[in-house]
């Protein structure tokens, strides 16, 4: 039971088209600022993974491959549940909406669960920057600059999942109302959009703090 | 104003084409934006509404005037542009032949190391004539070292050493000031340079001489931190043979080369770990906080001091520097002291 | 275009539609929420203005007599962190663009209205943390919060202020994210991009600088944040952190940030000179390609502010050489806005003489920047009261007066009243006086040598620095004066029509001050802007 179309029209647009696409040129606007945020923490660490390539491989050789795959893996997945919802959303199956938010969301919480997992392990190991970190070789003081990057730019990340999240479950609250149709489901749409970069960034994010130091994995 | 103007009278042989390009500027720039201003007011003046209701004619554009005032000044610029970087390689390019002082700046004083061993609290005695270079380190924050009647100026940065040159050619006292904001004190961070006619150098020099030259002291230093103990002369010993080392390629372990250049030589007493010479272990003790930025000058001007063997290949001045490593050494423009050739200009 | 609306018999407009402050803190309407910034902006403005007030009467005599050193510091800190974030960033495009984007395209509002009155709500946040920061005892960073001194050698309010300026940020990326997602989007029909008028493609220009450069500079405050209250080194060598990295982010976002202020000035300069020459503007399409070039080019020349810094050779020529290539575009707008005058039907009102001076004051800031862009020259005269005197020329001889210009030109529609023409000419008079009494002689200051930031400078310095003191004591006067007539004419000024100055222009057809959804009717556009040859029968001319 879709919602009359009237009510969905915002007063400043003439025609639901126009309030579409503006909304999805603004979702992609927010994109561009948001690589943009994350691309000033990419260049520090492209900076001083120069200057540092030995503290800084041997610090992704800590990290614990496993539980970074399996994160990669549930992002991933979560992904493609989160394109099923669109799909579902466009079809206009509220049903399977919900339920493809709903794996989208507890994907995203086993990444979580996982993320903080890793943070309180590094925590016992001493991981952390700051007066009690420890890192043992030779290279420990440059291992740390590798650490804190780590700590911010999977923190900041964590930080959008959790908005992500946030968002999913209003998405679903939203659907239980009754507002999502074939008609109208622009915010599935554009929180899909929003998962996706997440999902996007995580990658990289492995890339450069997981895979580095592999080859130096004892397996 | 004039007779103010004349306090900052050129100084240095570089002030004066400074000065040659700032005045022509003023000249160009004045003039085009006079003539703006003119055009502009008169126009103001020459079509001001006759009526109310009056409606001009509505010219809408001219592709041969954009042209025009699009390539114009664009020649203009790049004529300016030239110019500015032509005098720029030449402030940034230290003749080979100058006399190096080392500086040390903090919070909120300049602290200068002579090669004789004399020191001075901000103030620098020079003789006119002769290029002198300082190389410049901090010992907390930022600073810069700016002497305006030189037309000379260049941050001064901590944990690596950034050069600034000049060559006085007229006697007098010149003011001295940090151009970085760097504190509390900053605006009390000055001093002077006097820069002397030959006889008064003379007599200047031959006065309060200090206890040995800032190479010799350093030698005493590289004997009381224990670093002879490890680097022999002779060849043998588990450290690399210092001897000859200024200026020369190194070969690290990672496959890289460097230069040693003052740079390096100061990150290698504070930071042994980041460049380990091929064929050596990481074995050599952190002197981080255990030797200061003085003392370091010291073992630095000492290792130069045992410079090269005679006979070794020498870069002699700019642009004659081994082709691996692609810039001056010791200048301005490495990252954290003596990054590898490659990176050197990771800026 | 369409036809002139007529002006209704009883005025509902947007300002009596919906009564008590409620119906002003919750308002969705563009307009209200552009008066509610022109308020917060106004405030900044003033308190910005004591600290360089306070700063100017330091500066009389040579010693610091005012002022320990320590809190001259602190003024110049907070003066910047002000101007720049909370002054000079919002001005224009939060007041004039909230208010006459919508109109000039014919929508009915943004794309996001509840976006922009969050942007409102994020940016006055900003201002209480940072003016927190400012009462718990001040930061004295400067405005540049470089590293060391900003994470590891200063005990002040730093990470509040940064903390404050960061929350502001937000504000700057939505407020430019609902412009062009508006602009786009929201255009009525007929209105095709070269028919925009030159005010939406200029904030259609400072808009993708707004999104793209201001995360640069939260990520850049987040790190030093973190630096500093963790006591770990990203910036700090004595941690093995690079302060240079620090400088370089910090002007990839800042320097961008320079033309988010200039860009809205000439946008409010685009629309006033056609208008009080009754002509279209000359060379249209230039200038809206050089609007784009200001902004595209403006990202890579970040490192002129670091010649002296650090930089390789190399690398400070390809700066210099791009900034030269930046400084084409202004210089071809500014041919253009004096060829718009050139056989024109001049008027001499209030809003023509604050762009008349624009022109003169943004040319010779902008004749500086090239001596800026001169590397040799740069080494001698960065860091120097020429830098100061620079900036200055553009930000307040540029920015303030088009936007004291365009709080003029747009008056009569924002409120529906004249402001005192006569009074509004001197004081136009008054600013541009004291403005160049100011801020001429620190040119000189800057070439003598006497560096910035400074509390104390030695004594050859004292004339000129007095003689810029009593130019700021004018210039002040200068400013108070439409504060306090603006005011006075809200209330008490002559009613105005719906266009008193005869403007082309979708916002001059609508009643003033105009009704809540803009236009009784909705528009359809039918021709280029600026056209008053198609328009002469409606506006009486010819």
């Amino acid at each position: 039971m879709a919602e009359p179309l009237a009510l969905i029209l915002r007063e400043q647009f003439h025609e639901p088209s126009q309030q579409r696409e503006t909304a999805t040129l603004g979702m992609w606007i927010f994109i561009s600022t948001e690589i943009m945020l994350f691309g000033g923490l990419f260049l520090a660490f492209t900076v001083y993974r120069m200057y540092y390539p030995r503290a800084f491989i041997a610090g992704s050789a800590d990290m614990n491959i496993a539980l970074g795959a399996t994160n990669t893996a549930a992002l991933i997945c979560s992904s493609f549940t989160m394109a099923l919802g669109v799909h579902s959303a466009e079809i206009g199956s509220r049903r399977f909406l919900n339920l493809f938010l709903a794996l989208t969301m507890v994907l995203g919480a086993v990444f979580l669960g996982i993320k903080f997992t890793e943070y309180y392990l590094h925590y016992l190991d001493h991981r952390v920057p700051g007066p009690g970190f420890f890192f043992a070789g030779a290279d420990a003081s440059k291992a740390e600059m590798f650490f804190l990057l780590y700590f911010i730019m999977t923190g900041l990340h964590a930080l959008h999942m959790f908005v992500g999240e946030g968002i999913l479950f209003s998405m679903i609250l939203r659907n239980r109302a009754g507002s999502f149709s074939a008609e109208y489901h622009t915010p599935v749409v554009l929180a899909g959009l929003y998962w996706h970069f997440v999902d996007v960034i995580w990658v990289f994010l492995f890339a450069i703090f997981y895979i580095e130091g592999l080859h130096l994995h004892k397996w | 104003m004039i007779p103010g103007l004349l306090l900052v009278a050129p100084a240095s042989a570089i002030a004066v084409e400074y000065d040659w390009l700032f005045w022509s500027l003023v000249v160009v720039c004045g003039g085009v934006a006079l003539a703006i201003a003119v055009f502009v007011v008169w126009s103001a003046i020459h079509f001001h509404r006759r009526s109310e209701n009056e409606l001009p004619p509505q010219i809408k554009g001219s592709l041969k005037l954009e042209v025009t005032w699009t390539v114009i000044p664009l020649i203009i610029f790049l004529g300016m542009f030239g110019w500015g970087a032509s005098l720029y390689f030449e402030i940034e390019r230290p003749p080979a032949n100058a006399t190096e002082v080392y500086i040390v700046a903090r919070q909120w004083m300049w602290k200068a190391q002579y090669l004789d061993g004399r020191r001075e609290i901000d103030e620098l005695h020079v003789p006119i004539g002769r290029p002198i270079k300082l190389i410049m380190t901090s010992q907390d924050v930022i600073h810069s070292f700016f002497v305006p009647a030189f037309r000379v100026k260049q941050d001064v940065l901590p944990n690596r050493y950034t050069t600034v040159w000049f060559q006085a050619s007229k006697p007098g006292k010149y003011h001295l000031f940090c151009a970085e904001y760097c504190g509390a004190k900053h605006s009390g961070m000055i001093g002077y340079v006097y820069a002397m006619e030959p006889r008064q150098y003379a007599l200047w020099l031959s006065q309060g001489a200090a206890e040995g030259s800032l190479a010799s002291t350093g030698e005493k230093m590289f004997h009381q931190f224990g670093c002879a103990n490890c680097h022999h002369f002779d060849g043998q010993g588990p450290c690399p043979d210092l001897k000859g080392l200024y200026r020369r390629p190194v070969l690290l372990t990672t496959g890289q080369t460097v230069i040693a250049d003052e740079s390096y030589i100061r990150e290698s007493i504070v930071d042994p770990a980041a460049k380990i010479v091929a064929g050596f272990s990481n074995v050599m003790p952190v002197f981080k906080n255990l030797v200061t930025e003085d003392q370091l000058v010291e073992l630095v001007a000492y290792i130069k001091a045992i410079g090269p063997e005679p006979g070794t290949q020498q870069p002699s001045s700019a642009g004659s520097v081994p082709a691996s490593y692609g810039g001056q050494p010791g200048i301005s423009g490495s990252g954290p002291a003596g990054i590898s050739t490659d990176q050197n200009r990771a800026h | 275009m369409a036809t002139v609306a007529e002006t209704p018999a009883v005025e509902r407009n947007y300002l009596n539609q919906g009564e008590g402050i409620l119906s002003w803190l919750f308002t969705l309407d563009h307009k209200r929420i552009a008066i509610l910034y022109l308020v917060s902006v106004t405030m900044f403005f003033f308190l910005g203005g004591l600290f360089a007030l306070l700063m100017r009467l330091e500066l009389l005599a040579p010693r610091a007599w005012l002022f320990n050193p320590e809190d001259y510091n602190k003024l110049f800190s907070m003066h910047g962190i002000i101007m720049v974030w909370f002054f000079l960033i919002p001005s224009i495009p939060t007041t004039l663009g909230n208010f006459f984007i919508p109109m000039m395209i014919g929508a009915k509002d943004l794309a996001f209205p509840k976006l922009n009155l969050l942007s409102w709500y994020i940016f006055m946040f900003g201002g209480l943390v940072t003016v927190f920061a400012l009462i718990r005892g001040g930061v004295d960073t400067g405005w540049t919060f470089y590293t060391p001194l900003s994470t590891t050698y200063l005990n002040t309010y730093v990470t509040a202020a940064a903390a404050g300026v960061f929350i502001a940020g937000f504000s700057s990326i939505l407020t430019g994210l609902n412009f062009i997602a508006t602009i786009h989007g929201m255009r009525a029909p007929g209105m095709t991009w070269f028919r925009l008028p030159m005010f939406i493609w200029t904030h259609y220009a400072t808009s993708l600088v707004l999104v793209l450069a201001t995360p640069v500079l939260a990520v850049t405050l987040l790190m030093m944040g973190v630096e500093r209250v963790f006591h770990v080194g990203i910036f700090d060598p004595a941690l093995g952190g690079d302060p240079v990295l620090f400088q370089h982010m910090f002007w990839f976002y800042s320097h961008p940030a320079v033309y988010i202020m200039v860009l809205p000035g000439m946008a409010v300069i685009s629309e006033i000179i056609p208008t009080f020459s009754r002509k279209p503007l000359f060379g249209y399409d230039f200038v809206a390609y050089a609007s784009m070039a200001i902004a595209a080019i403006g990202f890579l020349v970040w490192g002129h502010h670091m010649f002296v810094a650090g930089l390789s050779v190399y690398s400070a020529m390809a700066f210099s050489f791009l900034s030269y290539l930046v400084a084409v575009p202004s210089a071809i707008k500014v041919f253009n806005w004096s060829a718009t005058m050139y056989k024109g039907a001049i008027s001499w009102d209030t809003p023509m003489l604050y762009a008349i001076g624009f022109l003169g004051l943004f040319t010779i800031g902008g004749m500086t920047g090239l001596f800026l862009a001169a590397l040799g020259i740069d080494v001698h005269v960065t860091d120097t009261y020429f830098v100061i005197a620079h900036f200055h020329y553009i930000m307040v001889g540029g920015t303030v007066m088009a936007f004291l210009g365009g709080i003029h030109y747009f008056w009569p529609k924002i409120t529906g009243r004249l402001y005192p023409e006569g009074l509004a000419r001197l004081s136009a008079l008054i600013v541009f006086v004291g403005f160049n009494l100011t801020f001429f002689p620190q040119f000189v200051l800057g070439y003598l040598g006497m560096p910035r930031r400074y509390a104390a400078y030695p004594a050859e310095f004292q004339m000129l620095n007095v003689l810029s003191t009593a130019g700021a004591s004018i210039l002040g006067v200068g400013y108070i004066f439409p504060l306090c007539y603006l005011l006075w004419s809200w209330k008490y000024g002559k009613k105005a029509g719906p266009n008193p100055w005869r403007a082309t222009g979708l916002e001059w057809t609508t009643a003033s001050p105009p009704p809540k959804d803009n236009f009784e009717v909705s528009p359809v556009v039918d021709g280029p802007p600026y056209d008053f040859g198609r328009m002469r029968e409606e506006l009486h001319l010819g």
